[in-house]
């Protein structure tokens, strides 16, 4: 049924869809309406059978998902940011395990300095932790894409993390397509677990293991991630066929077949970037995008095909590798090396910084004028005054203050001190 | 597309209102977007909520640069935040208050656009009479029917009776309907559609 | 007609495998159809305490639960030495998370059988006083806040014992560990104020909390079954005596368990609800020098000169007890 809605709202009736048994959360901007409509649904028995643990912090949500999904029930809970990075052992103890839990990111920066609006740092921080990485453009792919997951991750016993923008994504009202329970019910069937403890057949889970072991059990956490190179794109269309609409897979293209420019991008800022492309075709620009839709596995071969027409091919990340540059933008040469193709790395949107189409129109003149250093990674509207000036401060002083504060005091957010204005 | 920028202060409802003017949007077969910026919860601080409607699907997720109309939820903040950043001469501006355009300090602004176009509303005062509460964004919504003619009252009242139940959406749909007689009645405005 | 001398050997009137026991006052251990749980095999070091006592523990737990048991279990030195790759002693479902997971996993493993109807499988959560009074301790009061229904077993060692016998907030004060060593002028561990887990327990006022040691199989064991009568959190914090860390002879692990119960340096109680409802009292009472003196981490106090103002410190803690207690056979 279509309906006019809350994004954390539709996740949680599509989560709540798919008959998740035991819920753990703990609360963070901005996934907190999600758990909470959760909580409701759980209240009102509209969701039931289902256990919702309050838990104390997201350390422990993800280890009661793992009791939880080991014992043989599906599994399910959401974070974002620093609660991601607090679970972050967990993480690669529920990956290293094999348990399909599956679990909603709702992106945003990590601190410090403390933000809560919407980048991929946190996403982007645990990207080989082990789990399944799937991004949403849309609310209508969020909900989609969760209802993939758990049948992703229950065939494969891999854990799958899908990733909304937060604020952007979580708090937009907009219209999406919710399926029926029956619907569900028949693409999605009942948890089978792989392992599972059970007094009648008791099973030793999580023994250390040494040199002479350790390797092959990870490779095979490898060897299923590229399994589901194949799998994903098999459950995006057989979703397809039970639902109706395109949603998920691997790569998903807008007017890229015949561009000379391609604008690489994750996420919600997709729907922006083909705004722009459809405004710059009209001006005759041979422009197109690609959006990567599953960020791990990597879909290698998939960029590579998409992109490979291209001459040039602009990356836009909303997360950076400090002291590096670009993470998209690394994994998008590999997949491109060989090929005659400029990459640039470009990262925008951090903290919450929005991407308007002033910046995207910009980014692409600026590009196809040469303007742009294809080997350094290029901070879209930064401003550069306010670096440099503190930067200045540093050399300055050896006493120079915070960071933060002293930018903010340039910005005007905080009134000059009482002794005599910024420093 | 028509593109809605609305301005309050936190714990004025001014998120909600976006809401439902996206739902009201939504009932006429409209696609429709609304979102907030604002920061960490707490009263008093100014937020902004967006919302575009149109025919077509919207892809677009960027804040609202160029309002096609601007709500003012709370006056309080015409010298403290720029509510006016990308007001065109086109733009409807609906503002709450009891008191004069002039009295506001923005008479002169004001004077540069279309006056037609222009409207303030005693919606807090509406809303209080109605409602019990100072919380005036069903009434800016009524309001906003009638000035711009964007959207019909009828979606405006049946996207309150969608968010809210009972006496709280009876009392709503009172509220917008009031301001949005208040509004039509104003002799010399001829509601534009987008 | 010659006499031989025989010497009577009285070590207690319920003593281990003693068949000449009812069968029904026998220890779970002294059975035959005991479930081995933690079977033999185990990497344990000889002497070990925590190996005993997670015998002991889970045997009566499954006695209990007439088998139908999951364990999650914290990292630390049971975790190490029951589940050596590619072996593992444990005879029933049993999972290893993280150091300071157990309780909340432990949460989510009931959360899981209370969603399927399968209630009449209990669990129960084990760790040392590391994964429990510390690295673990915010998901031990998380789960006890819920009253989640979880059994969680601690047994305190008294420092991180398998990472080389660091001090935990459960090390007693004075006692010379890898980063607390007898140099300086306050030799050995500070003097703090201590950390008690079960005073803790209480605090949350879940259904059942109690102490035990090693010494004393017959208590332990009715408390653990006794904490299976109830639903809801329950926690049991047994001390166990480590030969290696405590630098004590393998063959006194037991007595050590005894002198700690009988110097009154380890209250051994039961409460209900947040309240102590019995008290083991102290038939036998010893100065603490007597239990100190067999471990070589308090070997410093006995030098020359003797730290005999140490000494009374620890004496103070342990009238302390008998007092807030009331272990004394006349109180």
């Amino acid at each position: 049924m279509r309906s006019q809605l809350e994004g954390s709202l539709a996740v949680a009736k599509a989560v709540a869809l798919c008959r998740p048994e035991v819920i753990s959360a703990y609360p963070i901007s901005p996934q907190t309406h999600i758990v909470e409509a959760l909580s409701d649904l759980v209240r009102t028995g509209e969701l039931a059978p289902c256990e919702y643990l309050m838990v104390e912090s997201e350390f422990a949500a993800m280890s009661a998902a793992i009791g939880a999904s080991a014992t043989g029930a599906r599994a399910y809970t959401a974070t974002a940011s620093q609660g991601l990075l607090y679970m972050a052992e967990a993480l690669y103890n529920a990956s290293g395990l094999g348990l399909p839990i599956v679990m909603t990111v709702a992106n945003r920066a990590i601190g410090a300095p403390i933000n809560i609006w919407n980048d991929h740092s946190d996403a982007m921080s645990q990207r080989d932790s082990g789990w399944i990485q799937l991004y949403a453009e849309s609310n209508q792919e969020a909900v989609d894409l969760h209802i993939q997951a758990f049948r992703l991750a229950e065939e494969l016993s891999v854990p799958v993390m899908v990733c909304m923008d937060g604020f952007v994504l979580t708090h937009a009202i907009e219209p999406v397509e919710l399926p029926t329970q029956e619907q569900v019910d028949a693409f999605l069937p009942t948890f089978d677990p792989r392992q599972v403890l059970d007094p009648d057949d008791p099973v030793t889970i999580g023994a250390m293991v040494g040199p002479e072991a350790f390797a092959e059990v990870k490779y095979l956490m490898h060897a299923k991630q590229m399994q589901a190179l194949d799998l994903i794109p098999e459950i995006s269309g057989a979703f397809s066929q039970a639902f109706g609409r395109t949603s998920g897979g691997l790569v998903h293209a807008y007017r890229s077949a015949d561009a000379e420019t391609i604008v690489v991008a994750l996420g919600s800022v997709l729907g922006t970037i083909e705004e722009v492309v459809d405004e710059l075709r009209t001006e005759g620009v041979r422009i197109g995008a690609v959006g990567v839709t599953c960020f791990r596995p990597y879909p290698l071969d998939e960029i590579r095909a998409a992109l490979q027409g291209a001459k040039r091919v602009v990356v836009l990340e909303k997360a950076f590798a400090v002291g590096l540059g670009g993470i998209v933008g690394q994994n998008v040469r590999l997949a491109l090396s060989g090929l005659p193709v400029q990459v640039y790395d470009t990262v925008a949107g951090l903290g919450g910084r929005p991407i308007t189409r002033r910046t995207l129109r910009t980014l692409v003149t600026d590009v196809l004028e040469e303007r742009l250093e294809p080997d350094r990674l290029a901070f879209l509207d930064l401003d550069w005054k306010l670096v440099e000036r503190e930067l200045q401060r540093l050399s300055d002083n050896r006493r120079s203050g915070p960071h933060a504060e002293n930018i903010l005091r340039d910005v005007g957010t905080v009134a000059a001190s009482a002794h005599g204005g910024p420093r | 597309m028509f593109q809605v920028r609305i301005h309050g202060r936190g714990g004025q409802g001014v998120v909600t209102a976006a809401e439902l003017l996206s739902v009201a949007a939504f009932l006429e077969g409209k696609h429709s977007q609304a979102f907030p910026m604002f920061g960490s919860e707490r009263t008093g601080a100014p937020v902004v909520a967006f919302c575009r409607f149109s025919d077509q699907p919207i892809r677009l997720r960027e804040p609202i640069v160029e309002p096609d109309a601007l709500i003012v939820q709370d006056p309080t903040l015409l010298h403290q935040v720029d509510l006016f950043a990308g007001v065109g001469h086109e733009t409807y501006i609906l503002i709450n208050t009891s008191r004069s355009l002039e009295a506001l300090g923005i008479g002169e602004f004001l004077a540069t656009l279309q006056p037609e176009r222009v409207l303030a509303v005693p919606a807090t005062e509406l809303a209080r009479e109605h409602v019990g509460r100072p919380l005036p964004n069903a009434a800016l919504l009524g309001a906003f029917a009638a000035l711009t003619g964007a959207i019909s009252i009828d979606s405006v009242t049946a996207a309150i009776r969608d968010r809210f139940s009972g006496r709280i959406a009876d009392a709503n749909v009172t509220a917008a309907e009031a301001a949005h007689e208040l509004a039509a009645a104003r002799g010399d405005q001829v509601p534009v559609h987008a | 007609m010659s006499a031989e001398k025989l010497k009577l050997y009285q070590v207690g009137t319920f003593a281990v495998g003693n068949r000449l026991l009812d069968p029904d006052q026998r220890t779970v251990q002294a059975r035959t159809e005991r479930s081995n749980t933690l079977t033999s095999g185990h990497r344990a070091c000889r002497g070990c305490g925590e190996a005993l006592g997670a015998r002991y523990a889970l045997d009566a737990a499954m006695r209990a639960t007439e088998g139908r048991l999951i364990a999650a279990n914290a990292t630390g030195c049971l975790e190490v030495f029951s589940t050596p790759y590619p072996e593992s002693s444990w005879q029933l479902p049993w999972l290893h998370s993280l150091f300071g997971n157990a309780p909340a996993v432990a949460s989510g493993i009931a959360a899981a059988l209370k969603v399927k109807g399968r209630t009449d499988i209990r669990v129960i959560g084990q760790g040392g006083d590391g994964g429990t009074l510390d690295i673990g301790f915010a998901c031990l009061s998380g789960m006890f806040e819920r009253n989640d229904d979880v059994l969680y077993v601690c047994y305190d060692n008294e420092a991180y014992m398998n990472t080389g016998v660091q001090r935990s907030s459960a090390t007693p004060p004075a006692a010379r560990t890898a980063n607390t060593k007898p140099v300086g002028d306050d030799p050995g561990n500070v003097f703090g104020q201590g950390k008690s887990a079960p005073l803790i327990a209480m605090a949350h006022e879940i259904p059942y909390v109690a102490t035990a040691t090693v010494a004393d199989l017959h208590d332990l064991e009715h408390k653990i079954e006794r904490a299976m009568e109830f639903r809801g959190a329950r926690y049991v914090h047994i001390l166990v005596p480590c030969p290696l860390g405590w630098g004590s002879e393998s063959s006194v692990t037991i007595t050590l368990a005894r002198l700690a119960q009988e110097t009154g340096l380890f209250p051994v109680f039961e409460a209900e609800g947040g309240d102590v409802v019995a008290v083991s009292k102290i038939r036998r009472r010893v100065p603490v020098d007597e239990y100190l003196r067999p471990q070589r981490r308090f070997a410093h106090l006995f030098g020359d000169p003797p730290r005999t103002d140490v000494i009374l410190q620890l004496q103070k803690i342990a009238d302390r007890n008998i007092d807030r207690f009331g272990l004394l056979e006349d109180s």
